[in-house]
């Protein structure tokens, strides 16, 4: 598929997978990159998403979703647009990673996979995210924090209204 | 390869290096479970069941993926592996619901097997079982998560077996499920290989499920009604308040040319048997013109004395006869041997499918040419010409697909259409409409309008070939395509019709100018004095009787199992004719007759069945249906009727068999059915009744030299070939009568109306079947 054809992607990112799928001996090995990078544009992995994928790549839909659904960090529903991500895996739950994710479960009043009524925010108990070493540690779409107390929470949700309040406005205007 | 040799549990064995440790144990009786493996899909080792302990090795093995090689050293059976598997056991039946009570595998299930043998009844696991409701996807298949074990067997069939691709797994670990390619609904063939692989009852047939125990079911392994390909298969069958009725078709024992393959219509068309419109009385026309119910015996005395009455007044040549092409051989050779000897008509003839008659004249004097399905199976190379068979002979492209993937045979196809077996061709030839004339020029190496003469290179390059062919061949057309192979070393070839038995009609000679064998009726040589009273000339093919019927000069025409008022004529051209028909349905021409005889189906009575690749299979009779007789019943009382000596039609009760009535029988299980193998195998058992088919099944062996049958091999269950090489030469004529059927994956001609499963199926598929590529 050339990116002249009907795409629900941008410009950028057909061109980008069409690269990609020419670039490994097999089509299919391009898949899992293409979903995320996907993910990062539309928000979610839609039917729209994964039928232009399975396209793309030639194979069928339920190939698309078989691997798909195997990834934790693959989602099917749109996330907030904050999606906040909290490490429990071992590092981070000895040094606090529950009282962590409980502090956030609180000041959000969401659970695990939840979002938000004004879908700003959403949550998300995740598994190792490589930062042990400042455990506890969480990552809001792709911004690390790291060494944190429960008391660290509203701040940081503080600083992401403020940057979506500042964004909403540019986007608005 | 080479073979090695291995030690297991102490025994040597012997293998080809590299063949795969459990097939190298049960092969040698040694047992190893298993779940996930599967004979001929590709490896999963997902379920952990096979275990063995190998020499020098820290861990245990997988023996589905342990490839042999000299000198290995293995146990397969200590405390240690047994507690393995039952820990794998313990695991699977964590969230596993144990309805076995009410669950449709209950009784023959792999895991119940599992855990009976191994015991992990008691399980350590605590937790709340994770529910999840039944889904329907398709009228055909049911899925029932919590039972299913993850083994991926069902997918594995589906996408490699059946080239189909519609099953595949979403999330991961206990969140896993099966999940069909629709989202909810399954868009695939329906052949169900899903359910038949499925080693516990995680996926269910619609057809079958909740209806019985598999143990209250008695198994008849017969042949398939549907199309011609011949599947044998296995119907469960159950006593019914009016006899005996068919609950489940499968072919799990993998006996037979198509091992566990079935399709659709195999697998749920059987119900037909069972449709309310089935005709369980005979039925002739009163005084009013109305078809009113009547005995048995008034019809076929009605059905005689008019018979009688045209014969000698009109002669033979004022009476028709149409055949069926899914009656028993034995049915149709009765038929023209009654056709020919009591009425003394050659008018004889059925709705031709292909042109097995030019088939057999071609392959004349040349034994070891005619491909059984066996032969096409283990090919090395194939040509198909025309056709689809993935939806109208799925058999044939499951032995296709199967030759390819697992032989690593060649196919190619040359069609003037694209059809979904490309994806398995090594070369593929498009040919313009219409042209499947100049292909065996083109083949034979000369100029034609066929441009790609690569094809033709690697196809005269490879040593052997099977070369398939339809209805799109004929005549001197067919002949010409014959004599190209012919005069090239080591090529064989298949005439494709439809029909469960169009190649017994055409062999037996329900054909208004062959004889049994293909013997030409104008030299009849020894049918001269089998048949006395036989015409000599030719008579009239089923076109030219339909005319003779509209002309008025058709006295009286008998239709067995055939539907031409449906199929061929105008019904008002019937309208002067003394019409009786003999049918499982009031058909468009059974309503139109004279006297209705209620004939049985196939699953309701025995005999013999030629598949269109020649491979003669048995029928065995699996349910009863109140009211019915078997055509063959029907053909020896219809003659009786009219003063026949019906010894003379059927050879029963000769005195020169010595029958063994089973003295002789041990007392050893299964000892019994061996015996009457053995006996029916030398013909020793006694024909003691004129309605047993098998007592004419001796005479067509006698006379027909293409039926020398290996009847060990028959009636033990299996195929046996013909060899139309045996067919007496003689001249190639006859008009062009063949009207090919093209019932496709859920249609049956006539059958296929009255089968509410196929129906349901027919109607979910009206969205098209979606035939995406994978990879």
């Amino acid at each position: 598929m050339s990116s002249e054809t009907m795409t629900i992607f941008s410009p950028q990112l057909a061109a980008r997978f069409d690269a990609l799928v020419a670039k490994y001996p097999v089509r299919r090995s391009a898949l899992v990159p293409m979903l995320l990078y996907a993910q990062d544009e539309v928000g979610y992995l839609s039917d729209a998403v994964i039928a232009e994928v399975a396209v793309r790549i030639g194979i069928t839909e339920l190939d698309v979703r078989n691997v798909a659904t195997y990834y934790s960090m693959l989602r099917f529903k749109p996330a907030g647009r904050f999606n906040v991500q909290v490490c429990t895996n071992i590092s981070c739950m000895l040094r606090g990673g529950y009282d962590l994710f409980d502090r956030f479960q609180d000041e959000l009043g969401i659970g695990h996979k939840g979002v938000t009524q004004d879908g700003l925010f959403s949550l998300e108990e995740v598994e190792c995210i490589g930062a042990c070493c400042w455990a506890p540690a969480i990552q809001v779409n792709y911004d690390f924090h790291d060494d944190l107390t429960p008391d660290h929470v509203p701040a940081i949700l503080d600083q992401y209204r403020a940057k979506a309040q500042s964004e909403g406005k540019a986007a608005h205007a | 390869m080479a073979d090695v040799t291995i030690t297991v549990n102490g025994k040597k064995l012997v293998a080809p290096a590299g063949a795969l440790l459990i097939d190298v144990c049960r092969k040698a009786g040694i047992e190893i479970p298993a779940f996930c493996y599967y004979p001929g899909l590709s490896l999963q080792a997902a379920c952990r069941m096979c275990v063995v302990r190998q020499e020098k090795v820290p861990k245990l093995q997988t023996a589905c993926t342990t490839q042999v090689a000299e000198g290995q050293v293995f146990i397969t059976d200590s405390p240690e592996i047994t507690q393995a598997r039952k820990a794998t056991i313990e695991l699977l039946l964590g969230n596993h619901p144990l309805d076995c009570p009410v669950c449709d595998a209950g009784g023959e299930c792999e895991l119940q097997d599992m855990t009976f043998k191994y015991g992990a009844g008691e399980s350590r696991m605590v937790d709340v079982k994770r529910h999840r409701d039944e889904q329907q996807w398709s009228p055909a298949v049911y899925y029932d998560r919590p039972r299913c074990i993850l083994c991926y067997r069902c997918i594995r069939m589906c996408g490699e077996g059946m080239d189909v691709w519609a099953l595949g797994v979403h999330n991961r670990g206990a969140s896993a499920v099966i999940a069909p390619n629709g989202g909810d609904r399954l868009d695939c063939e329906q052949c169900g290989m899903c359910i038949d692989v499925c080693p516990v009852g995680a996926l269910t047939s619609g057809s079958y499920r909740y209806k019985t125990r598999p143990w209250e079911m008695t198994h008849v392994a017969t042949v398939c009604t549907h199309c011609s390909d011949g599947c044998k298969v296995t119907l469960g069958v159950r006593q019914s308040s009016d006899g005996a009725e068919i609950i489940r078709a499968d072919n799990r024992d993998k006996s037979g040319i198509n091992g566990d393959f079935l399709c659709a219509k195999g697998r749920f068309g059987f119900d037909f048997v069972e449709s309310a419109e089935r005709l369980s009385k005979p039925l002739v026309r009163n005084a009013a013109g109305k078809l009113e119910p009547a005995t048995w015996e008034h019809a076929l005395r009605t059905a005689a004395a008019k018979l009688k009455e045209v014969r000698d007044a009109r002669g033979g040549s004022s009476i028709g006869v149409i055949g069926s092409n899914s009656t028993t051989n034995e049915e149709n050779y009765l038929l023209q041997k009654f056709a020919r000897s009591v009425l003394q008509t050659n008018n004889i003839d059925h709705e031709r499918t292909a042109d097995f008659a030019a088939f057999a004249h071609a392959l004349a004097g040349h034994p070891g040419r005619a491909a059984s399905l066996r032969d096409i199976a283990s090919a090395s190379a194939i040509l198909l010409i025309g056709g689809d068979p993935t939806n109208e002979h799925p058999l044939l492209a499951w032995e296709l697909r199967t030759a390819v993937r697992i032989n690593r045979a060649r196919l190619y196809l040359a069609n003037t259409a694209q059809i979904k077996l490309e994806r398995q061709a090594k070369a593929v030839l498009r040919l313009p409409s219409g042209s499947y004339a100049s292909l065996p020029a083109y083949l034979g190496g000369q100029t034609t309008s066929i441009a790609d003469t690569a094809f033709r290179d690697a196809l005269l390059a490879e040593e052997s070939l099977v070369v398939l062919f339809g209805p799109e061949y004929r005549g001197e057309q067919l002949n010409a395509l014959v004599q190209w192979g012919l005069a090239r070393p080591a090529v064989r070839f298949a005439c494709i019709g439809a029909h469960a038995n169009s190649r017994g009609a055409a062999d037996m000679g329900v054909l208004p100018h062959r004889l049994p064998g293909h013997v030409p009726v104008s030299q009849p040589g020894a049918f001269a004095a089998e048949y006395p009273g036989m015409p000599a000339a030719p008579g009239q093919s089923l076109p030219e009787i339909l005319e003779s019927a509209a002309r008025g000069d058709l006295a009286a025409l008998l239709v067995v199992g055939a539907n031409p008022a449906a199929n061929h004529a105008n019904p008002t051209e019937l309208r002067n004719t003394f019409l009786i028909v003999q049918d499982i349905f009031l058909t468009e021409t059974a309503a139109l007759a004279d006297v209705v005889l209620p004939a049985t189906s196939l699953y309701e009575k025995s005999g013999t069945v030629t598949s269109t690749y020649g491979d003669v299979q048995l029928v065995k009779k699996a349910s009863d249906r109140p009211g019915t007789k078997p055509d063959f019943e029907i053909l020896v009382r219809l003659a009786g009727a009219m003063g026949v000596d019906v010894k003379t039609l059927v050879p029963f009760g000769n005195s020169a068999v010595t029958a063994d009535l089973g003295q002789s029988r041990g007392a050893q299980a299964g000892e019994a059915d061996r015996h009457a193998v053995w006996l029916a195998a030398r013909g020793l058992e006694p024909k003691l009744s004129p309605f047993d088919p098998l007592a004419a099944l001796d005479e067509i062996e006698r006379l027909v030299p293409a039926y020398k049958l290996d009847r060990l091999n028959l009636f033990g269950g299996n195929d046996a070939p013909t060899e139309p090489g045996f067919v007496p030469v003689s001249s190639l004529t006859g008009p062009d009568v063949i009207q090919p059927a093209h019932d496709g994956l859920f249609t049956s001609g006539s059958l296929g109306r009255y089968s509410e499963s196929l129906k349901d199926l027919l109607r979910h598929q009206s969205p098209a079947v979606a035939e995406t590529a994978a990879d």
